[in-house]
């Protein structure tokens, strides 16, 4: 069976859309936020094959709306976590498209100084907690961060740096395939069992690497059972409207953080390029694909904030209840920008220079490591050790 | 100074470190209304309260993970894994992400986390309850792992893994666990963490040993003829490893024989046996020996002590190297 024959595409919209409220620039940096995603994955994708960067390499085009969307209704000093897919929702973090281009260039500027690589954003001044590259190993991290932000709160008074203790809210992605592992199912266990402030967040692209959800995930057409299973409150949400996004997920997420509590979301999505850079697609159809692509998330807003280019054909047609912010020529120019910006991180990321063998490879496997021990030489990064 | 029992010394220590750090959190399964399946933190819930004593659903993975997402957010969980051999659900958590955190981010995220782990044999429980699994930890980059044989060791050796920045899986030899008491000073103190102990100083052969094998050496040791003289070191530390201990002493003696619970093959008897042929060459007189469980599964109870190295195996072992 065909995943997109079971796989609901549209739900219904809140009656009030929340989205009306935001002001035309914010939808506009939206749109600006996922188009570099997207040129940022193209470019990625390009200096992959030619070799350039090395490992693995995991392409989030098509799932633009779903990062954007959702990191938007949170706020800056929530954490987020998620899997390996994960360049699109380090840029929307705030990471520094130069930073993160470097890394998995393996470069000494990259975010983890070459040595995390693509599927390990860190990125701790943007509360990023990792992308992380065993399928649903961070869903029990998240519950943990969730729990340490309650626990400031709570216990402490305080944050445990010393700031103030806020009311947090983590946010925790995973993929399809993630559902049929054992951590998550320990995960939503414990969220609901110590009501705890995370949201699982399905990005649902139908695919576990090449295995349908159909094939290999029981009740797909149906995961609100999963989150029946833990008393978990669920919503489906479709995934390739930034705006249905906001919609659907800022309410979610606002009462989630009031009452500090956990909730399942089955965000539906699609990429549009392998699972990996060397998957042979045998899986899915091109017209599958293009079906998609017809849906796409930056066109649909593009086309939301630029309006119609012609009245409608006939009177009583569809509303189209577009903004009429940008003009064709100013979406050009952003994506022309965009271009430029990405261009420069590559050439950025080619010019950074190698890691330095004497302080990259042997430093920060412990804080202080014995000198007797491997070829540590002397070098170590961070302070010292306190009790030394 | 008290006299207590290996439990009631890690108890302790627990106990003051939280009251020093509020960030020092508890998990595991029965750990709080129970005590723990061996007791270790009891009275700990009812004094420190439910948010720092935290009984979690039976989820070994779940509980590994949620520490170290605790750690990553700052805070420094003491998760109990009840047996060694339900690391085996952990193991990805353990492995994969707390060992790697700091190299993977270059030192921004850290784990500082200690596991509790009840470990070895010698209390009459089946396999998957009386393994010796410290080998494979220690191969973990990134991971240190201690194994205090005394209450004394064990209290300073707890505080040192609490107040370490970077993951330790801290075991506990169940067969010690109230086998004997000794002095423990109510005050804090630290032993550090890679430092071995001389239990007892000699200068014809070093007896290398850790955790409850510690007991089965002294009792080798008291059978032997008067006129062998035995170092005895307590390694304490499995990694890092106090390595100049282990080279000094054999240097002095030219013989050396390890004892451990675990099986032979691959155990961390081979890394100190390659560490004192590299370094001890010229100083031997005789092979290094081995005295280690058999490479098989822990056998149930009425096999259990064929199977670990007790008094006689090591005995003989001694003695043939005294004669080579």
């Amino acid at each position: 069976m065909a995943s997109t024959t079971t796989r609901p595409r549209t739900d219904k919209a809140a009656p009030h859309r929340l989205s009306n409220d935001l002001s035309n620039e914010t939808l506009m940096q939206w749109l600006y936020d996922m188009q570099l995603i997207r040129e940022f994955e193209l470019r990625t994708a390009q200096a992959y094959q030619q070799a350039k960067i090395g490992g693995f390499c995991h392409i989030y085009i098509g799932q633009e709306a779903s990062a954007v969307g959702t990191l938007a209704c949170i706020h800056h000093d929530d954490p987020v976590i998620l899997a390996y897919r994960d360049h699109g929702h380090a840029l929307a973090r705030g990471m520094d498209p130069k930073t993160c281009m470097a890394e998995m260039f393996g470069k000494a500027a990259g975010c983890a100084k070459g040595k995390g690589g693509s599927m390990h954003m860190f990125d701790k001044a943007n509360h990023l907690y990792g992308g992380h590259g065993i399928v649903a190993a961070q869903t029990p991290l998240a519950a943990g961060l969730a729990f340490a932000s309650k626990y400031e709160r709570e216990v402490l008074k305080q944050a445990v740096d010393g700031g103030k203790a806020k009311k947090k809210i983590c946010l925790c992605y995973l993929g399809d395939g993630a559902l049929n592992q054992g951590a998550f199912h320990e995960s939503l266990n414990l969220a609901q069992v110590l009501s705890l402030p995370v949201i699982y967040i399905v990005e649902n692209n139908g695919y576990s690497m090449g295995t349908s959800i159909d094939r290999g995930t029981t009740m797909a057409h149906d995961l609100s059972r999963k989150a029946a299973a833990y008393g978990m409150e669920y919503a489906q949400i479709d995934g390739m409207d930034i705006l249905n996004i906001y919609d659907r997920f800022k309410p979610l997420a606002d009462d989630c953080r009031k009452q500090q509590r956990p909730a399942f979301v089955n965000l539906i999505t699609y990429r549009y390029h392998g699972h990996s850079m060397s998957d042979p697609q045998k899986y899915r159809t091109k017209d599958e694909l293009n079906q998609w692509k017809d849906r796409d998330s930056i066109a649909t807003l593009a086309a939301h904030l630029i309006g119609p280019t012609e009245p409608p054909a006939q009177a009583g047609g569809p509303p189209t209840n577009s903004r009429a912010c940008l003009t064709q020529a100013q979406w050009k120019q952003m994506q022309k920008d965009i271009r430029t910006t990405v261009r420069e991180a590559v050439k950025f990321a080619e010019q950074a220079p190698e890691p330095d063998l004497e302080t990259e490879l042997y430093s920060d496997v412990y804080q202080n490591p014995l000198p007797n021990l491997s070829p540590t030489r002397d070098y170590t990064h961070g302070s010292e050790n306190p009790l030394q | 100074m008290a006299n207590l029992t290996l439990v009631q010394s890690i108890n302790l220590a627990l106990a003051q470190e939280m009251e020093a750090d509020d960030s020092i959190v508890l998990l595991g399964e029965d750990i709080g209304i129970n005590g723990g399946v061996f007791r270790v933190t009891d009275g700990l819930q009812k004094r420190f309260g439910n948010d720092r004593v935290i009984d979690t659903p039976l989820a070994e993975s779940g509980i590994m993970g949620f520490s170290v997402g605790l750690a990553m957010a700052g805070m420094k969980p003491i998760p109990e894994i009840q047996f060694e051999g339900f690391l085996g659900p952990a193991y990805d958590q353990l492995v994969n992400h707390a060992a790697r955190f700091r190299t993977r981010t270059r030192g921004a995220l850290t784990v500082p986390l200690t596991v509790r782990v009840p470990v070895g044999g010698g209390i009459h429980a089946p396999e998957l309850h009386s393994d010796s699994p410290e080998a494979i930890y220690a191969h973990h980059p990134g991971l240190k792992v201690v194994m205090p044989a005394t209450p004394y060791d064990a209290k300073g050796l707890l505080i040192s893994a609490i107040r370490d920045p970077d993951p330790v899986v801290f075991f506990e030899p169940k067969r010690v666990y109230r086998s004997f008491r000794e002095e423990v000073p109510e005050d804090e103190y630290t032993i550090e963490i890679g430092k071995a102990k001389v239990v007892s100083e000699g200068t014809d052969l070093t007896v290398v040993t850790w955790g409850a094998s510690l007991f089965q050496c002294l009792e080798a040791l008291d059978e032997l003829p008067e006129d062998i003289s035995v170092e005895l070191i307590d390694l304490r530390s499995i990694y890092p490893f106090d390595a100049e201990a282990i080279i000094e002493s054999v240097r002095k003696t030219g013989r050396c024989v390890v004892v451990h619970e675990a099986p032979l093959t691959a155990g961390f008897g081979a890394e100190i046996s390659s560490q004192i042929q590299e370094h001890c060459f010229l100083y031997l007189e005789a092979p290094v020996q081995r005295v280690a469980g058999f490479d098989t599964v822990m056998p149930y109870y009425k096999l259990e002590l064929d199977y670990l190295p007790e008094a006689p195996r090591i005995k003989s072992a001694i003695e043939e190297c005294m004669a080579y």
